[in-house]
């Protein structure tokens, strides 16, 4: 591998984008694939290049059926986890979520909690969440839980992440907090209530804020390999 | 949108990518070792990357354990000629007891040099 592919394959990674890079095993020659492009020293006939295209939407690492000879490997942006709430139990969800490959985003518009002290190597977000969502858009690989017990930050979190493909929704909060939540939203005709996940995370039966979240960890790791 | 259960868990591949730049800036020669197919029930997806410098330091794992050994002994002979080399591993290898693969699976694994 050149070093420029690899330059640009890291750079690529840090901006979220979807790259497949192609070897002939032969040799070692290379091509690099991004949405607007590609570049490299491998000459790739029309097949081969329908093949790349098909299979990088779907994620299809390996061996070409056009060209066994060439070696493909998509590489997918990281999946997110969006949390509302730069409360205790956010400072042990951030670091166990990142050891289990999510990209974690924290909202939270007051800014004694939202603190980079509270909250290192973190992307902080210091706006209400409504307005946090609309530039972070939640798609089908974003995780968002709602940690504030603040209806003021939580409902209109709740709501912009139902109303996206988000692949998880939960909510911390009691049986009962959740039963008022639920009756504030249909009040609002907010539909799609029934894929939020309260009370959140597994039940482990923890109960300390490094227990609780590695229940919800573990609860959005379930989701994700369990959904479609 | 589906997700596959066994796609190649990418913040491991950007951990093996940043070592590598670490390495080269260091003055270190690096190479590539990737996981390009897998047969039967195999510890790493097809993608999954272990980056080796010339000192012997590795990063990442393409088989969790098994064979990172014999990979790590063929990216040395790689990065001295700079020849890629395609590697398989599985219990029918003649290696099975010394590197074989614990599952029973078999894996075939690239080495390149990063240059």
């Amino acid at each position: 591998m050149k070093t420029a592919i690899l330059l640009e394959l890291a750079r690529g990674r840090a901006a979220r984008q979807r790259i497949v890079v192609v070897t002939r095993l032969r040799d070692g020659a290379q091509s690099l694939h991004l949405a607007n492009g590609r570049q490299g020293d491998l000459e790739l006939a029309e097949p081969v290049l329908a093949e790349i295209e098909e299979r990088g939407v779907h994620d299809r690492s390996g061996r070409l059926r056009t060209d066994p000879g060439l070696f493909m490997r998509c590489y997918t942006p990281a999946h997110r986890l969006l949390i509302v709430g730069a409360v205790h139990i956010a400072q042990s969800l951030s670091p166990a979520a990142r050891m289990a490959g999510f990209d974690v985003a924290i909202v939270d518009p007051r800014t004694a909690f939202a603190t980079a002290a509270r909250f290192p190597d973190t992307t902080l977000v210091q706006d209400w969440p409504d307005v946090a969502f609309e530039t972070l858009a939640p798609d089908a690989q974003t995780a968002v839980v709602a940690l504030s017990h603040d209806p003021k930050l939580d409902d209109p979190a709740l709501v912009a992440a139902l109303a996206s493909p988000a692949f998880y929704v939960g909510a911390l909060g009691s049986r009962r907090t959740h039963a008022a939540r639920l009756e504030r939203f249909a009040a609002r005709g907010i539909t799609g209530t029934e894929r939020l996940r309260a009370p959140v995370g597994l039940d482990l039966g923890g109960r300390s804020a490094g227990e609780i979240a590695i229940a919800i960890i573990a609860e959005i790791i379930q989701t994700r390999y369990r959904s479609g | 949108m589906t997700h596959d259960p066994r796609r190649p868990a990418e913040p491991e591949a950007d951990e093996v990518f940043a070592q590598i730049l670490r390495w080269q800036q260091e003055g270190r020669r690096v190479a590539l070792a990737t996981v390009i197919d897998t047969w039967g029930s195999s510890p790493r997806p097809v993608g999954s990357h272990l980056a080796v410098a010339d000192t012997g330091g590795f990063v990442g794992s393409v088989s969790g354990g098994c064979v990172e050994g014999a990979v790590v002994g063929t990216a040395l002979q790689v990065i001295t000629d700079g020849k890629p080399r395609e590697l398989e591993f599985g219990v029918s290898d003649e290696q099975a007891w010394s590197v074989g693969l614990a599952c029973g699976g078999r894996i075939a694994v690239y080495v390149e040099r990063v240059e």
